[in-house]
């Protein structure tokens, strides 16, 4: 094992079954725009949007719903024209079930664009042009993450990024939206990617694809074979090779450092997906408003790939899809390993869905977990290269700095982990749980911190509206002896004794 | 004349120098724990914990009269970080921790007294005579210090509401 080590590299990660197809070679579908979609003002990493629409108020396809607020936040736009019926919660497409603001907008059947306009020669313009108008069109990553591309353009801009490395790798098992946008429109995203290149200063690309795509490698090769910075890079097919920190490392050779950015070797990392969405915003002035989306799973009668306009429900595209076999065992949003798994299907699909899957109970396996052999399965299996079972026992007794000590700050939540366990320890669970309970200290201090200062901003009113009082009170006293020393007869106040009690 | 000034400015000095070199060398120390547990509590000297304000009670905790959990609004948060601090077992079952809470004022039943804003120890009530007052909710401590000033009864304290920002995962049911 040692010398394999040595010459391979660490088996770092897992093999799983990867159920891709026959979806990924469907043709893909467009939905065509249903009767009412539920815009979410929540659809990106950060604060959520504020909306600029009244209710009542018509718009166009394309024009701004709402406005970013806050240093991390992205703008949402309206996915077809119609008449906005209400703005209020609905429920989120997220595990806890939990309500979300989101804009009810009404399809006027018309699917009208507004006046939009793209950049006619974008190189010509300053980098820092090319974020601002892809701000303007509220693109995240899509990926999942969804993290505002604009801010992440400029942000590398500034940090002095010499290599842009695309994602392209979709490791996660069942999607294959990332794989049909390549063959679909693999010009699309090589000009993106361009663009990217140009808003970062980077000055070579490295787009990391799975060798499990030959497709979408061949007609990327193809689109980006005039463009030597441009290099397609295959990647061994391997689970979460997509994630940012091991696709760095497998494209550069730099390990990003544990709470580094990839910044901090130099490079940025990009979704394929989101340089699609850049070169419409660019192009064509086109906001993000739709995206592709992967239908799959056991219980679906018709998988595939289907773009959907933000904002349609989830059942709805199930149905579009060509309905379901049966009641699926668990839904769930995005993919199977690091997805959410959905309470209901009556929640809108938003920017940083990949997929829709309708598990079957024989994919989803519950089974009952059993005690912890230290087999070490969890240390072979974790790409970070942490101890899975040492992280969990911690968290077990809820030790959390314990937790944190061994490495949990390090964790990806990728569940290579959990996947590998033969006792069945459900450990990337104990992990997101740590991690929300460590965040929700992280608030409880800054909270107290605030406390603190208001209290000590009270005490601080008190004091000067008291000292105010006095001086208030000598002024009164010195004007009154100034105005009887100015007629001492008449007005002077009565040499009364003070009334017993009433002493000073 | 002269040499009663004289006296007494001598005396003076030399009782001084005394007082000075006795404050340096019979120094009472002031326990050092005092002031690291009162920078762990709130700060809002609210008074729920029976001591006179936050200061009190750090006292109080430091001498081990009380007991780390003492700090109602603080909750378990707090009263783990003091345990840890003064290297106590803490019994997190004793600790009645029921979340986070915020005041709320029930609108129909305000009549503007002011009342509850003079007792608020973070300036967290908006408010005027004869209108209707306001909880602003980044800034309540969740302390209860207002309620039993409400006349009317209009101010409840009520949990934090759990949103998307706020949300944790749980925690695994153990096999």
């Amino acid at each position: 094992m040692g010398l394999m080590e040595k010459l391979f590299g660490r088996d770092w990660g897992i093999h799983p079954d990867d159920h891709k197809r026959p979806a990924a070679d469907a043709v893909t579908r467009t939905m065509p725009v249903p009767e009412r979609l539920f815009v979410s003002l929540s659809q990106h990493l950060g604060a959520p949007a504020r909306p600029v629409v009244l209710v009542g108020q018509k718009v166009r396809k394309g024009e701004r719903l709402a406005d970013p607020q806050g240093a991390v936040s992205a703008a949402i736009h309206a996915p077809t024209s119609g008449t906005i019926t209400a703005i209020g919660e609905i429920p989120a497409p997220h595990p806890s079930g939990l309500p979300v603001l989101a804009i009810t907008l009404e399809a006027d059947g018309l699917d009208a664009w507004a006046d939009l306009e793209g950049l006619n020669d974008p190189f010509l313009l300053p980098p820092a042009e090319i974020s601002k108008k892809v701000a303007e069109a509220g693109v995240v990553g899509l990926g999942g993450a969804t993290f505002p591309a604009a801010l992440k353009l400029s942000l590398s801009e500034k940090a002095k990024v010499t290599t842009l490395v695309m994602n392209g790798g979709e490791c996660e098992p069942y999607l294959s939206c990332d794989d049909r946008l390549m063959r679909d429109s693999a010009a699309a995203i090589v000009d993106g990617i361009g663009l990217m290149l140009h808003a970062t200063g980077a000055t070579q690309a490295l787009v990391g694809i799975e060798d499990n795509k030959p497709e979408a490698i061949a007609a990327m090769q193809q689109a980006a074979a005039a463009q030597p910075h441009i290099r397609i890079c295959p990647v061994p097919a391997r689970y979460p090779m997509g994630s940012e920190k091991q696709l760095v490392q497998e494209l550069t050779g730099h390990e990003i450092p544990a709470d580094g950015r990839p910044g901090d070797v130099g490079v940025v990392v990009h979704n394929v997906g989101t340089a699609w969405a850049v070169h419409q915003a660019i192009r064509f002035g086109r906001p993000l408003v739709a995206r592709l989306i992967t239908v799959n799973g056991g219980c679906v009668a018709q998988p595939g790939n289907i773009m959907v306009p933000l904002g349609t429900l989830v059942e709805e595209v199930l149905a579009f899809a060509g309905g379901l076999n049966s009641a699926p065992a668990r839904l769930v949003m995005g993919g199977p390993m690091m997805g959410m798994s959905l309470p209901q299907a009556r929640v809108p699909v938003v920017k940083g869905s990949s997929g829709i899957l309708a598990l079957s109970a024989a994919e989803v396996a519950e089974r009952t977990e059993e005690p912890c052999i230290r087999c070490a399965t969890c240390v072979g299996a974790c790409p970070m290269g942490l101890l899975p079972l040492d992280m969990a026992r911690h968290i077990q007794a809820n030790d959390l700095k314990g937790a944190v000590k061994t490495g949990l700050k390090d964790c990806i939540a990728c569940g290579c982990c959990a996947y590998v366990c033969p006792a069945h320890i459900p450990l990337v669970q104990y992990f997101s749980h740590a991690k929300g309970e460590l965040s929700a200290q992280e608030r409880e201090k800054l909270r107290q911190e605030s406390n603190r200062k208001l209290a000590q901003s009270r005490a601080q009113r008190l004091e000067r509206e008291a000292r105010e009082k006095a001086e208030a009170a000598a002024r009164r006293k010195a004007e009154r002896a100034a105005q009887a020393a100015a007629t001492p007869e008449s007005q002077a106040p009565s040499n009364l004794p003070a009334p017993q009690g009433a002493t000073a | 004349m002269i040499a009663a000034i004289l006296s007494l400015t001598i005396l003076g000095a030399a009782l001084g120098l005394i007082l000075g070199i006795a404050g340096r060398f019979l120094a009472v120390e002031s326990n050092p724990f005092v002031d690291e547990v009162e920078a762990l509590l709130p700060g809002t000297n609210c008074g729920q914990c029976g001591f006179p304000g936050c200061s009190g009670a750090a006292a109080a905790i430091a001498a081990g009269s009380a007991p780390a959990s003492c700090c109602p609004p603080g909750g378990k948060t707090t009263a783990v970080a003091i345990a840890e601090k003064m290297g106590l077992a803490l019994d997190l079952a004793a600790v009645a921790d029921t979340g986070p809470k915020l005041a709320t004022i029930a609108e129909d039943l305000c009549i503007g007294c002011c009342r509850c804003i003079k007792n608020c120890p973070t300036d967290a009530i908006l408010g005027a005579p004869k209108q209707i007052h306001n909880v602003l909710k980044e800034a309540c401590t969740g302390c209860s210090a207002c309620i039993d000033h409400c006349p009317t009864e209009a101010l409840v304290m009520q949990p934090v509401p759990i949103t998307l920002q706020h949300w944790v995962m749980p925690k695994p049911l153990a096999a």
